[in-house]
């Protein structure tokens, strides 16, 4: 789309710009590794050290030494992964519903999934802990997957009616001529031509799920049960305790993050076409 | 969750804008839809539905002393709204939350414009080493990336202070940010600004790829500027997709908790460094007045939902084309 013709000036202004914003957004993510190989006392001396020649992994070593890393890590995975499953399952249901039928309610329904995802989460926070304290599930999976999926659904709903009205009811219709069954026209044309929503819907409540500080702070007050959000904090905390050690928080950091990151990564191409792609088509 | 509040990274998009015409729909008597629809009902009625309702119900009561010795809480009818709405420590909160928000949303909007600009005007080798720059930004989970933050902000080895004071005359080691309010929030915002940038830039810039060819090559024969151009065809080609992003910002930033929590647990503890969010958690959770945390948090979302009213209905109206 680069139908003008620019001077050279303006190409070396545009790609130093483009240069400097690079460093900017990388430079947090850059360091925050960079930080972690290092000593502490190359981190606390004077004059900063750019690159981690030198460095070791004794920081991470410290990081999970105690093994509550790997305790978070399996809480984590037991929160995200049911609300992930439980959340995609519903949601999708409830897509079908709302893109391959008219039915009476349906407008309040959309109106409902369109105005949940904009109360404030804060504005639940206390009265969500006073309830599932109420059903004796504070610090269980179950009660923070619950918040979470409740949470999630209403956004996975809007997100995979959009991937299921983008495939033609005209196409099952076909193979119901053709002589397959409502059900088995569904399976098999609709359901995998499917695939590509079911992902980008399921990355999102991963996502969500996986990287959710709030409510885990409020509905996991016991240390032991704690997410790895929950952890990072705690482990910066106590690192504060006494003059904070910030090569092993950067070496807890990375832990947490890198995970995300590469999965981010991975399944970037096909969320944006999803996502974006979807928010400016035509 | 505080999920949607902080702009996730998957919370990409105006859901579902133009989605494509969707087909027939299925008429009859069938109750297969509701049966459908009945799961997800459930979850969130349970989830979401009861405490908004124990919410409201909540904040016409009062919660006293009494009632942490397990003393039920009786109902006070307005008190709560009165005295909410006549507390001017409430209103400096509202206000330093509202400008907060419309301070970091226009400034994300400024240079996630401006970076989806850049990407349409550099070639394909810094164009990607930029999107991957961003992308690796947006993947950041919010707790690690308000852990590296407060390292690069630390007041003695934090290389913000130590670029800072290579600047000839200027002295910043030692100095801690966090302290000042203004300055408390002015970091707060960078950071927000940081992570939220990568959404607009990728949107934007999707948006500008949506631009035709042809019809700049037209404007271009007729002797129109780069400058022309992009103010008169491409800006305004864009602006429905910029309008919703600016107003998801706008959402987002007025529910900012994790990162102002975050923030406070590396510097400052005070009312003075809260905004909506860490207000209504310590009136909940510290101060146990669940009456008064519950008024502010239906003003919030009064506030809130008056706010995204417009995204709703922009929405429902994408549904109703389908």
């Amino acid at each position: 789309m680069n139908t003008t013709k620019k001077s050279p000036a303006a190409k070396v202004l545009w790609g130093t710009i483009a240069l400097v914003a690079t460093i900017a957004w990388a430079f947090p993510v850059y360091w925050m590794l960079n930080s972690s190989f290092l000593p502490r006392a190359t981190l606390e001396s004077l004059t900063p050290t750019f690159l981690p020649f030198g460095g070791s992994l004794s920081n991470y070593e410290s990081a999970l030494d105690d093994g509550t890393f790997l305790r978070a890590l399996g809480m984590s995975a037991a929160i995200t992964f049911l609300t992930l499953i439980v959340c995609i399952a519903f949601a999708f249901l409830a897509a079908l519903a709302i893109s391959r039928f008219r039915f009476r309610g349906r407008k309040s329904f959309v109106l409902a999934v369109l105005v949940i995802q904009m109360i404030p989460a804060e504005a639940l926070f206390i009265a969500q802990y006073k309830m599932v304290a109420g059903f004796g599930m504070l610090n269980t999976v179950v009660g923070v997957s619950l918040i979470y999926t409740a949470t999630v659904i209403p956004f996975t709903i809007w997100m995979l009616r959009g991937f299921v009205a983008g495939i033609p009811a005209e196409l099952e219709e076909a193979a119901m001529v053709d002589g397959l069954s409502r059900n088995q026209a569904f399976m098999r044309i609709t359901f995998p031509l499917l695939a590509p929503g079911l992902v980008a819907s399921g990355v999102y409540a991963f996502l969500q799920a996986w990287n959710e500080f709030a409510v885990a702070l409020i509905l996991l007050p016991d240390g032991t049960k704690a997410t790895l959000p929950l952890w990072l904090r705690g482990f910066l905390q106590d690192s504060a305790v006494n003059q904070t050690n910030w090569g092993e928080v950067m070496a807890a950091s990375t832990l947490v993050a890198v995970p995300v990151i590469v999965f981010f990564m991975f399944v970037q191409g096909r969320m944006t076409q999803g996502l974006v792609g979807g928010a400016v088509k035509g | 969750m505080s999920a949607p509040a902080v702009a996730p990274p998957a919370e990409v998009q105006p859901p579902g804008l133009q989605d494509p015409p969707a087909p027939r729909k299925r008429r009859g008597k069938t109750k297969l839809p509701y049966w459908l629809i009945i799961p997800a009902i459930v979850v969130v009625v349970v989830g979401t539905g009861y405490p908004l309702i124990w919410q409201f119900i909540t904040s016409f009561k009062e919660y006293g002393l009494a009632q942490q010795f397990g003393q039920a809480a009786e109902f006070v009818g307005l008190q709560n709204y009165t005295e909410m709405l006549t507390d001017s420590g409430f209103w400096i909160i509202v206000l330093k939350s509202v400008a907060f928000c419309v301070v970091t949303a226009a400034a994300t909007m400024v240079l996630g414009i401006g970076l989806a600009l850049v990407m349409k005007n550099t070639g394909k080798g810094l164009r990607l080493t930029l999107q991957i720059a961003l992308l690796l930004a947006w993947a950041m989970p919010v707790v690690a990336y308000m852990t590296v933050w407060t390292w690069l902000f630390d007041d003695r080895n934090g290389i913000v202070n130590y670029l800072l004071s290579l600047i000839p005359g200027v002295d910043l080691i030692g100095h801690d940010w966090l302290i000042n309010p203004w300055s408390f929030f002015a970091v707060a915002s960078i950071i927000i600004t940081w992570y939220s940038v990568p959404f607009v830039a990728f949107s934007a810039y999707a948006g500008f790829t949506q631009v035709n060819d042809e019809v700049l090559e037209a404007a271009q024969l007729d002797g129109a500027s780069g400058f022309q151009m992009t103010r008169r065809i491409i800006l305004p080609i864009i602006k429905p997709v910029l309008s919703i992003v600016f107003l998801l910002q706008l959402i987002w930033d007025l529910r900012v908790f994790a990162q102002i929590q975050l923030l406070q647990d590396a510097g400052s503890f005070g009312s003075q460094y809260d905004l909506l969010g860490t207000y209504i958690y310590k009136l909940g959770t510290g101060s146990q007045d669940f009456g008064l945390a519950a008024t502010a948090s239906i003003v919030v979302m009064i506030l809130t939902l008056g706010l995204s009213w417009v995204y709703v209905r922009q929405l429902l109206k994408e549904d109703e084309q389908s």
